[in-house]
């Protein structure tokens, strides 16, 4: 456990010193600043007005452009880190493999994780101060959301990262991964069905399998709990999960889908050549 | 202590390592050299567990690959090129102390006494230091430390004349208690660091020697040269050995470590034309 956290905290300081995460942490910080800025608490859409609304579109913003962030840098750092020579030097040290590569996922889960949460309570205290109303149910679902969202790419990432040998292999594949889940959300799926080519139960498969379009639909379930805007498709959902099942649902699958894909990735690492 | 018994690594077709059997005993200090691409890296890449291979790897009976933590606690190593590392000195130095079981203090020791200041240094990211700096902090590392074995990777290549004595010190205070394998592409960087030399070429061991082990590695040889005419590149290689000059800079006199007298000698080689007299005397250490 002690070389867990050891490499955890190393892995934390690292990420720290990057210029990627400079980035990350400016661009979820400035997402809240600037829908502050642009009185979002103010508007009325749907019925939304203050931090709700700030919430929805929040998260919205935040499944565009967390799952591509963390597959791109998670890649690039392992693979990168492999490819210089890091990982020949620093796994000649007595850190057992689980530690290592366990030890890196922690690190990393708490660099991702925390500038969108903390971007996120931001803006509910600012809330606060201001006398804006606290969607209290809201923003606890979507934190964890926010945690499983980051947990289910994280994993994924890793899973890439031990499976390329390369970075710009490593890159190419996550950023096809990234795009294959985005060809796949519900429009495209919608166009397909529209033009008869797939039956609908495969359709609503997919898109249940869907991280991407998991992650959407359970934030659109807490503004519209009849998936209204979802079409025919919401009473497939429903049926199968009913509203508060399908909000278990999606924080139960993706978390699995990460940790199942970070273990695969840790078999690969063990079972494969270090450096 | 170590036994290579029909080692094999191929990498997508091309066999990196062909059939490797070695057995290397506690105190032996072997020079692995050959040319690039000969497998050295490859050998010790499979000697720290980092891959895996046909054949089999002991180290004191264990497995590196599957007793990682056990194994590798007793090695030192000491790559050729300093790993990128963006993390500060102090981190690197406390992460490794952790994970070694062993106390900071004496890593910092060691690299003071190979004349890094590290307390200047601590909060600065490794990547940043100088070659020699780097070299001297991943020495300090692998010798911080109750290790069994040492493997080091060009351990001198960037280091000062007078970083070098003290390494070559560090390593006499080891002879007792620590095997250490030496990898280089030249055996005239090492020859006289050790008592056994391997030579390999195409994944395979082509020579397998003792080595006359005379050079005690804390010797000291004074040094004194008499040059026909001044010449300013040759007295800067002499002012790089601490060398001192009088008589309008013809008499040059210093020291040098015993076990750096080729290395020394590869250097006067290429001013040869200009040396008038020169002479080497050991001196008790």
């Amino acid at each position: 456990m002690k070389q867990l956290w050891l490499t955890a905290k190393l892995d934390i300081v690292e990420s720290l010193r990057a210029r990627w995460f400079q980035i990350y942490t400016l661009v979820f910080g400035g997402i809240v600043a600037l829908l502050f800025v642009f009185g979002l608490t103010e508007s009325r859409v749907l019925g939304f007005i203050g931090l709700s609304r700030l919430l929805v579109t929040y998260i919205q913003l935040t499944m565009a452009i967390l799952p591509i962030f963390v597959l791109i840098t998670t890649v690039r750092s392992v693979a990168g880190d492999r490819e210089a020579g890091v990982f020949e030097y620093l796994l000649s040290l007595p850190v057992s493999l689980a530690a290592w590569f366990w030890g890196k996922i922690v690190g990393r889960y708490i660099v991702i994780f925390t500038p969108v949460f903390l971007a996120m309570l931001g803006a509910t205290l600012w809330a606060t101060i201001q006398d804006i109303e606290v969607p209290w149910g809201m923003f606890g679902y979507y934190t964890a959301l926010l945690a499983v969202m980051a947990m289910c790419f994280l994993g994924i990432g890793m899973l890439i990262s031990a499976i390329a040998r390369s970075t710009d292999m490593a890159q190419g594949a996550a950023f096809m991964v990234w795009l294959a889940l985005l060809l796949f959300l519900d429009l495209i799926l919608l166009g397909v069905m529209i033009q008869g080519k797939v039956a609908p139960e495969v359709a609503i498969t997919l898109a249940l399998a869907n991280p991407l379009q998991v992650f959407r639909t359970a934030a659109l379930a807490l503004f519209d709990p009849q998936l209204i805007v979802l079409g025919p498709s919401a009473f497939v959902i429903l049926d199968l999960f009913g509203a508060t099942g399908y909000k278990v649902f999606a924080l139960v699958y993706p978390a699995v889908l990460g940790v199942v894909s970070a273990t695969i990735g840790y078999v690969l690492f063990r079972r494969g050549d270090l450096p | 202590m170590i036994q290579f018994s029909q080692l094999a690594k191929t990498f997508r077709r091309v066999r990196v390592l062909d059939g490797i059997d070695l057995d290397i005993g506690l105190g032996e200090r072997v020079a692995l050299i050959g040319s690039n691409g000969a497998g050295k890296t490859t050998l010790i890449r499979c000697l720290l567990g980092e891959y895996t291979h046909d054949g089999t790897v002991l180290i004191g009976g264990l497995d590196p690959r599957s007793n990682r933590t056990a194994v590798l606690g007793n090695i030192g190593f000491v790559p050729q090129l300093p790993p990128p590392l963006k993390m500060p000195v102090g981190q690197l130095i406390d992460f490794s102390a952790s994970l070694c079981g062993t106390d900071p203090a004496r890593i910092h020791g060691i690299a003071r006494r190979l004349g890094l200041d590290v307390d200047a240094i601590l909060t600065r990211q490794f990547v940043r230091l100088s070659g020699g700096m780097k070299q001297k902090l991943l020495i300090a590392i692998a010798l911080g430390r109750e290790a069994k074995l040492l493997i080091m990777d060009e351990p001198a290549a960037n280091l000062d004349p007078e970083a070098r004595k003290i390494f070559f010190d560090l390593l006499a205070e080891r002879l007792e208690d620590a095997t250490m394998i030496i990898s280089s592409h030249r055996l005239d960087e090492v020859s006289a660091l050790v008592n056994r030399v391997i030579e390999m070429d195409m994944g395979k061991i082509v020579l397998d020697d003792k080595v006359a082990d005379d050079v005690a590695l804390t010797a000291r040889l004074a040094c004194r040269i008499f040059l026909k005419r001044f010449e300013p590149a040759f007295a800067k290689a002499l002012d790089g050995w601490n060398f001192t000059s009088r008589d309008a800079d013809r008499v040059w006199e210093g020291e040098i470590a015993g076990p750096d007298r080729l290395r020394f000698l590869g250097i006067v080689s290429r001013y040869t034309a200009l040396v008038g007299d020169l002479s080497l005397s050991e001196r008790a250490a």
